[in-house]
């Protein structure tokens, strides 16, 4: 047994680096790391705050309330005969899944120097619970959204497209493949020059306002600016969410296309890059 | 040795492997310096900011911090790393905790590796004690069933049960430092990795840890390595030692050799030694240079009373005259023994390359290994000395003890020296007299 038990474990470490190497077995084998880690991350933001688990869902009310106010109120953008407060708390909630799984995994390397730098487990276990902090994340506040849905429905204000709703996972999948496909593209990129990281801050909230998460597609008509929305990957995505949520939006079937061949591509770089960074990172981080 | 190791188990095997890191910071000339790299490999000529040599250690803008370390470990082994700050110990760990790759050669690990390259790694100070034993465990390749199975035991040995339930950042260093050893402490792998863990923590502790460690090693058969300043936690823990000096192992073998051998105690003993630049101090004029020595005596078998027969070959820079030869002996602590000087002195034209036999005299010689530094001086027209050699010789020899001459006990030269005094009768008066008084009762 003892022999077979250092047959299993056998290591082969080598100075040569592979292109490709998704170890999955390995990240299975440290799953209850990622779940560690994921609780970890929740039990971080709220301890020694009065209020509690109650901010995970009070902070992304009040944005959707400022952006109700701001963008619906002030700057008066038709949301396509959706209820203000229901649109901008679904677009709100899609969005943020979307821009934490970029952010919290574009410092995945930086952030976690002091633990990588000690002890060896699989580098993919944190971009994983990031992305499960952003799903469950998202899931709190679509729960929230359940209870002014239900109002809005009971009301007659809003026709949900029921027969697309099984879409909805599969726009998470897309978005989240997508945003950490380009987050630890950036964290690879960024453990020797660290310019690119300063830099996303500014690009994610950027790419907010040519993604329509504060006004629908359909208000933009002709014209160099749709072209880039409907270039801009995440935007397709978005709109299928809002499609089959809220019965708004406009679905491009090529676009939609478009966007999953550059997802899958992202996401198949950002592996990459992982791979032949993670090793090594430790010298010049 | 060898033929007993072919039948171990290997744990751990290292071939050739070297790791290289940059110097200096990384920034704009960084960049470019990477630009220029990329832009000769696209033309396929030669990189202009990496040149590895073979043997050198320092080469333009990188650095060897190991360099060729070929290594096998075997199982149930406790080895000890030693070597000065810099030796690369930290490296060697780093490679096989994988958190760091190669830059060449293969690694083979036959085992789960727990690494204690610190103790607190995964601590979170929010987090209380009991949740950092999760996280930490989890960390290093635990599932949350085994902490589950082992929580009680490693509350009981980190010994602070009664703060379990406490954040962590509220622990004093002592605490936090025992909890992180007992999760490490309490894993299953087959091979362990420690990095001088065990200097924070109580005396106590430090024993707990050791004993720990060794019953891990021979009783479970778990390989252990353990890189430590603490000379005597690595007598207490390993079984066989190397020694690491400028990314190279140095010596490979006995606890004690090693530790003699990284304190620098332990010299070669070489019959013909040549003497090199390093090796002449740099003060002095130079104007003759002692090129070599040699010792004519078999130096497996020198013993106290036996006239050493030097043979030192010379090199002169100037017409010199009334040259002396002076040589002090140091033992293997560099504390100087003594001096002896030549009577008489010696002429030696320009450029002319020479020879001198000098005999030196061990009759007080203890048992032990010294070496020699050899100066050679005049003393001119106002009475000063003018030194024109002085040469630190890198190679010793050793005076065979003979325990007959000391009534059969081994000489220490931590209790005794280096020089043995004449032996002494003792005039007995007061007995004489007592026997006289016995006599008259």
């Amino acid at each position: 047994m003892e022999e077979k038990a250092t047959q299993q474990y056998h290591t082969h470490i080598t100075s040569k680096k592979r292109w490709f190497e998704l170890n999955l077995k390995e990240v299975w084998q440290y799953r209850d790391l990622i779940v560690l880690f994921t609780k970890r991350n929740f039990q971080l933001t709220y301890k020694q705050t009065i209020l509690g688990p109650t901010w995970i869902f009070l902070s992304p009310f009040i944005t959707s309330v400022i952006h109700t106010l701001v963008f619906g109120g002030i700057a008066g953008i038709a949301t396509d005969g959706v209820p203000k407060i229901l649109f901008y708390m679904s677009s709100n909630a899609i969005w943020a899944f979307f821009a934490t799984s970029v952010n919290s995994n574009a410092n995945t390397f930086r952030s976690n120097v002091a633990v990588f730098g000690k002890v060896y487990f699989p580098r993919l276990t944190i971009p994983i619970s990031n992305m499960l902090v952003a799903a469950i994340r998202f899931l709190i506040q679509m729960l929230m959204l359940a209870g002014f849905l239900i109002y809005f429905l009971i009301k007659g204000e809003v026709q949900p497209n029921w027969a697309y709703w099984p879409l909805i996972p599969v726009v998470l999948l897309h978005l989240g493949m997508m945003g950490v496909g380009f987050g630890i593209t950036i964290s690879s990129m960024t453990t020797k020059y660290r310019d690119l990281s300063l830099l996303v801050g500014f690009g994610v909230q950027l790419w907010m306002y040519i993604t329509p998460i504060v006004y629908p597609l359909s208000t933009l008509g002709k014209g160099p600016m749709k072209t880039l929305l409907l270039i801009n990957p995440v935007t397709m995505p978005v709109e299928v969410f809002r499609f089959a949520l809220l019965g708004q939006g406009t679905i491009i079937p090529e676009y939609l296309v478009i966007s999953w061949i550059f997802t899958l591509l992202m996401a198949v770089f950002g592996i990459m890059v992982f791979n032949r960074v993670e090793k090594t990172f430790m010298d010049t981080v | 040795m060898d033929q007993k190791n072919e039948n171990r188990e290997v744990a751990i095997q290292l071939t050739g492997v070297k790791k290289m890191y940059k110097l200096g910071q990384i920034g704009g000339g960084t960049l470019q310096a990477d630009m220029q790299s990329w832009w000769a490999r696209v033309r396929g000529k030669e990189d202009p900011n990496t040149k590895i040599g073979q043997e050198q250690r320092l080469v333009g803008q990188t650095f060897m911090a190991l360099n060729g370390i070929d290594l096998t470990i075997y199982k149930g082994e406790a080895l000890g790393i030693i070597g000065a700050n810099g030796a690369g110990k930290s490296t060697l760990l780093k490679l096989l905790c994988r958190v760091t790759a190669p830059t060449d050669g293969e690694i083979d690990l036959y085992g789960r590796v727990s690494s204690m390259l610190e103790v607190k790694t995964g601590f979170n100070g929010e987090m209380t004690g009991r949740e950092n034993i999760y996280m930490r465990g989890a960390i290093l390749g635990m599932t949350k069933a085994e902490i589950d199975s082992k929580m009680e035991r490693i509350i009981d040995f980190s010994e602070v049960r009664e703060f379990i339930d406490t954040p962590v950042k509220r622990y004093s260093s002592g605490m936090s430092v025992k909890l992180g050893f007992s999760v490490s402490a309490h894993l299953d792998s087959e091979i362990m990795i420690m990095d001088e863990v065990l200097a924070v923590g109580d005396m106590a502790f430090q024993k707990k840890c050791i004993d720990k460690m060794r019953e891990a090693a021979k009783k479970e058969g778990r390989t252990v390595l353990y890189v430590s300043h603490n000379m005597n936690t690595i007598r207490q823990l390993c079984d066989r030692c190397i020694v690491l000096d400028k990314g190279k192992i140095v010596y490979d073998g006995d606890v004690e050799e090693a530790i003699e051998v990284y304190l620098g105690r332990k010299l070669k003993e070489e019959s013909y030694c040549a003497f090199t630049e390093n090796d002449h101090e740099k003060w002095c004029k130079n104007s003759i240079r002692l090129l070599s020595r040699e010792i004519v005596n078999d130096i497996t078998n020198i013993t106290a009373g036996k006239t050493l027969v030097l043979k030192v070959k010379y090199h002169a820079n100037e017409h010199l005259d009334g040259i002396h030869i002076r040589l002090v002996l140091l033992n293997s602590n560099e504390s100087i023994i003594g001096m002896a000087i030549s009577e008489n002195t010696i002429r030696v034209d320009k450029n002319e390359d020479g020879l001198i036999t000098i005999p030196f005299h061990t009759d007080y010689l203890s048992a032990g290994q010294y070496k020699m530094r050899f100066s050679a001086f005049a003393i001119n027209e106002y009475g000063m000395h003018d030194y024109f050699c002085v040469v630190n010789e890198f190679c010793a020899f050793s005076i065979q003890d003979q325990p007959e001459k000391h009534f059969g006990m081994t000489w220490s030269n931590n209790s005794w020296g280096n020089i043995v005094f004449p032996s002494f009768v003792i005039e007995d008066e007061v007995s004489e007299s007592c026997h006289n008084h016995m006599g008259d009762l």
